[in-house]
């Protein structure tokens, strides 16, 4: 447990410090929702309309940013040798590499995110309704992400394989969150319907994504 | 404590780097592996610490705790540092310390031992390569674990601190601790075993 929570509070430490990608996801996610007015014009209803899925679409993408960095910084200086030979399971390190990754990049932008709703001309109930739905749908993203951040390691690829493996995977994360948010503003379908199937597509991957990943790793042992 | 290894064989991309490598190794012992580039010697010592698959062969281990394999007792000094640039020296002890002993706190003692102790609030990335190496070698002292696996740990260490680890491996020894070490300079312990591996 010890071995858990320092591991956690290196990498959270190492997410702040100078070089660490925690404002950097934040600041990413207020230029695409920035950008999204210029494009499609100060049309209000539309961006009404469209603001929780570009919140969502904007707090995707950002949350896919520093995935890539996730095992990839550990392999190359030679940390996740060491990981591997720690005491506690490797699923858990995983884990709490994963809580420590959203506590400093996911939660930020579910934070962020009724600030951005602001300049999307979303209604009260529809920035609070984004932001459950993210609170609850970011911890599923970055599970996701977790396993393609392995896997870019185990095959020793970077850059862009992360956002092109992990993408797909996110679709079904995708829709229920806006469908949910747009559910608390216009119906008809009730808000909890697709909400709980969020809650559910999260529970699997916080349960699945740790496991994948830590099979991932050991497999690409070379 | 008594590892034993009988015909090891180790493959890498298709290509067999050895076989049927045999050693033997109780408390106290120290082997030294030595060949040419490319004989192996790293791929040896990561198949130990578990971080390379075992292509066929049999690696035991008696006494010890029966309770955790062979890479949860041993430390492993590779190559690399494992260090972060952006925490300081002790930061990054400490990590490690917590991460691998379970928060043996023996961190200010292991940084006088190697000599790090004045400069344990400077960010590590401002080390040269050989403090980088001496606060490696820190970890071991920090957290005690009965094998060592070293892969070239005298590489970037001045004399000075050379002749500080081999009295760090002695004190090792003396304690009951088991010592694989790949290198091509002698490293002057008494009574080591030597492995020679050829090139395959």
């Amino acid at each position: 447990m010890e071995a858990l929570a320092a591991l956690l509070r290196r990498d959270m430490r190492l997410a702040v410090r100078v070089g660490g990608g925690a404002l950097m996801g934040v600041l990413f996610f207020l230029i695409v929702v920035v950008m999204v007015p210029f494009a499609l014009g100060p049309d209000l209803a539309l961006l009404s309309r469209t603001g929780p899925a570009i919140l969502w679409l904007g707090a995707l993408l950002a949350s896919l940013l520093a995935l890539d960095r996730l095992f990839a910084a550990d392999h190359e200086d030679g940390s996740l040798d060491l990981i591997l030979m720690g005491r506690a399971p490797l699923e858990l390190a995983v884990a709490a590499k994963a809580l420590a990754h959203w506590l400093t990049t996911g939660l930020p932008l579910v934070i962020a995110a009724p600030l951005l709703g602001l300049f999307l001309n979303l209604a009260p109930a529809a920035i609070g309704a984004v932001a459950l739905t993210l609170l609850v749908g970011t911890p599923a993203l970055t599970c996701i992400g977790l396993i393609g951040a392995a896997l870019a390691v185990a095959l020793r690829r970077g850059g862009l394989l992360v956002p092109v493996l992990v993408l797909p995977l996110t679709v079904p994360v995708l829709i229920f969150g806006v469908a949910a948010s747009n559910a608390a503003v216009t119906g008809p379908v009730p808000f909890g319907t697709p909400f709980t199937v969020l809650v559910a597509l999260t529970l699997a991957s916080v349960v699945l994504g740790p496991f994948a990943a830590a099979a991932a790793l050991r497999h690409g042992l070379d | 404590m008594h590892i034993s290894a009988s015909n090891l064989t180790c493959v890498r991309g298709s290509r067999e780097i050895f076989r049927n490598v045999n050693f033997s190794l109780s408390s106290g012992e120290a082997l030294v592996v030595v060949g040419p580039n490319g004989a192996g010697k790293s791929s040896l010592l990561r198949i130990i610490a578990g971080l390379l698959r075992l292509e066929s062969g049999q690696l035991e281990l008696d006494g010890g705790d029966a309770e955790l394999t062979i890479p949860e007792q041993a430390h492993y000094l590779g190559h690399q540092d494992a260090l972060k640039p952006a925490l300081s020296v002790a930061e990054n002890l400490a990590f490690w310390a917590g991460y691998l002993g379970n928060g043996a706190a023996g961190g200010t003692a292991a940084l006088e031992a190697v000599g790090l102790a004045a400069i344990r609030d400077l960010p590590a990335g401002y080390l040269s390569a050989g403090q980088r190496r001496r606060l490696s070698i820190a970890r071991l002292l920090a957290v005690p674990r009965p094998i060592w696996l070293l892969d070239e740990a005298a590489a970037a260490l001045d004399q000075a601190a050379q002749v500080r680890l081999i009295e760090l491996m002695r004190t090792h020894l003396a304690g009951g601790g088991l010592i694989l070490a790949a290198t091509h300079a002698p490293l002057g312990l008494e009574a080591a075993q030597e492995l020679r591996l050829g090139v395959a």
